[in-house]
């Protein structure tokens, strides 16, 4: 079991986010968590990541329980990866790759060769060794989000969790960065994202968790748990599921489009 | 591995340039020391080394040049080290070394000093005290405000600067308008005029204690950056890297200031002018910032004490000098990867 959130519940003031969520994830698993806005997913990542605390229930990475892990330990097994953002101060593509590689070297001393190794890789991995010099803020969103993922992968944790990676890119890198995440699941990475897109979430991951008001309602296959009924529930949207290549795709489409 | 190069010829390039600037102030005074005089002295204090110089310059030089010469150099490198480190953990490229009431807290101490026509040492302690008293202050308010602490610190500092201020202005308007008041008035304006060496020995400890850390921290100060939540999921503890370089941070800020008056426009100007050198990246630009601001304000005082009789004070200069060739530097060259 990679991780295991175990009966979890938080609430802000007196207003409950999470309401007893229970799941686990392992190995090849590449799970995709489905809501609407607002109902707990960014919540459930930060408990997930160890920047929340004050939860009841438990974490456990690899069996550990996360409220007594330090935040070095925690960078060991699980990475973040945000949607791609603009700090404050450009970077090199390869120094903020490098950043990823911080946990490795003590707090007084810088990143040597072999996290300079790393980072070539894992720009190799993921096909953009070519920005390397480029400025971060200056290459398109998509390769942002490579980026993003390449950061993830020198840190060598092998939990990935993804809040909405497809937001904001265009079609072809939404396609680009979801075969990534499919093949990095089958390599051996546990992969835990959030996302808008049903139809995506089909095609591309293994298992999905709905939520609707800081609760889990569905979780299984997508193809067990993938029908109108659950984006009703979820949205609040009517939409027809339209079953293609035996099967193996099922698209929604809006039923007031038709 | 270019950029790794290119980087450090730049960084060994202002190590050269710094050492020619200091040999070239020497030589301008008016008592000349050239550097075969220079040389003669300073190692006559280890071995034996028959004078070939007239005593008044070796007065001069350990009395007067020495002091200045090396004041310049390390408030300099103090308050640009500063300027780029607050930028970087308060992710904010407009943030300078007063931002947390480092400055304010001095010139109250100063002014207060000199209201009780202190020593000019005294003056330099009671800066000091009351610029670290100032941001301690500072920061425990921050604690006790509700929301995002970086906000609340960066409010609290502009806070309790205007309230120093005020205060400031306060002992202006009781100070003897004969010879009290424009002291206060000289010292707020920033000079290194009248350097002493026991006021180099002074903040060499505190300035080194600050420095070094902030050398050593600087990989951890890129990481920051990216803000609080994506450091602590890359195993930095956020808060309290942030801790450690602000304290160094105001250690040096307190120290220079203490000594120098008000200059500013260095610590923010400084660590911009390396960016647009060496790029954003702390592990190339802490150490270039520290040399580009010792060599800055050594030409600015070297300027300062050599273009008219009087002294034009420093605090002036900076700006006159600094602002346009920031202003030309933003219009004409693009960041550097």
């Amino acid at each position: 079991m990679s991780i295991e959130v175990a009966n979890l519940s938080f609430s802000y003031g007196d207003r409950l986010i999470l309401k007893h969520v229970s799941f686990s994830a392992q190995k090849n698993q590449l799970l995709s968590i489905l809501g609407a806005n607002g109902v707990g997913k960014s919540t459930l990542f930060r408990c997930m990541l160890g920047l929340q605390k004050g939860y009841s229930g438990q974490i456990r990475l690899h069996g550990k329980n996360l409220n007594t892990m330090s935040i070095m330990d925690i960078a060991k097994s699980v990475a973040y990866i945000p949607q791609s953002h603009y700090p404050s101060f450009n970077y090199s593509v390869f120094d903020m790759v490098l950043m990823g590689t911080t946990h490795q070297v003590s707090v007084i001393s810088r990143p040597g060769k072999k996290q300079l190794q790393l980072v070539e890789q894992a720009l190799e991995r993921l096909g953009i060794s070519h920005l390397k010099k480029r400025g971060y803020t200056q290459i398109s969103g998509g390769e942002r989000q490579l980026v993003l993922m390449a950061r993830a992968l020198v840190q060598k944790a092998k939990i990935l969790i993804l809040d909405e990676p497809t937001a904001n890119l265009d079609y072809g890198n939404q396609i680009r960065v979801l075969n990534q995440m499919k093949s990095l699941a089958q390599e051996g990475y546990t992969i835990i994202q959030s996302t808008h897109n049903p139809d995506q979430t089909f095609l591309f991951s293994d298992t999905v968790m709905a939520m609707k008001d800081g609760e889990i309602t569905a979780w299984g296959q997508p193809g067990d748990i993938f029908t109108e009924e659950l984006i009703r529930n979820l949205y609040a949207a009517e939409v027809t599921i339209n079953s293609l290549y035996d099967d193996r795709v099922r698209v929604c489409i809006p039923k007031c489009a038709i | 591995m270019k950029q790794f190069n290119r980087n450090t010829l730049i960084i060994l390039s202002l190590g050269i340039i710094l050492i020619l600037t200091i040999i070239v102030s020497f030589w301008i005074g008016r008592y000349p020391i050239y550097t075969n005089e220079l040389m003669g002295i300073l190692f006559s204090k280890l071995i034996p080394i028959e004078p070939f110089w007239a005593a008044k310059i070796e007065t001069v030089l350990f009395n007067v040049r020495l002091p200045r010469i090396a004041l310049a150099c390390l408030v300099g490198c103090c308050l640009s080290a500063a300027g780029a480190a607050y930028q970087g953990v308060f992710q904010n490229p407009m943030a300078a070394p007063d931002i947390l009431g480092a400055s304010a807290g001095a010139a109250f101490g100063a002014a207060l000093a000199i209201l009780h026509y202190s020593s000019s040492f005294m003056i330099t302690i009671s800066a000091f005290g009351f610029s670290l008293l100032t941001v301690a202050l500072v920061y425990l308010i921050s604690k006790k405000a509700k929301g995002k602490n970086i906000l609340a610190l960066i409010l609290s500092g502009i806070m309790i600067s205007s309230l120093f201020s005020a205060g400031t202005s306060f002992i202006k308007l009781i100070a003897d308008p004969n010879d009290q008041l424009p002291a206060i008035t000289y010292w707020l304006m920033g000079s290194l005029n009248g350097a002493k060496i026991s006021e180099v020995t002074f903040v060499l400890i505190p300035m080194a204690l600050g420095l070094i850390p902030l050398l050593l921290l600087r990989w951890r100060m890129n990481v920051l950056t990216m803000g609080d939540d994506e450091a602590r999921t890359m195993g930095v503890n956020s808060n309290q890297i942030r801790l450690i370089v602000i304290i160094c941070a105001t250690l040096v800020t307190a120290a220079s200031v203490s000594v120098s008056g008000m200059i500013g426009w260095v610590g923010l100007v400084i660590p911009h002018l390396t960016r647009k050198l060496v790029g954003n990246n702390f592990n190339h630009l802490m150490p270039a910032t520290m040399l580009f601001g010792a060599i800055f304000l050594l030409l600015v005082d070297d300027v300062s004490r050599n273009l008219f009789t009087t002294e034009i004070p420093l605090g002036i200069l900076t700006a006159f000098i600094g602002a346009p060739f920031f202003i030309y530097l933003i219009t004409r060259t693009e960041e550097i990867y």
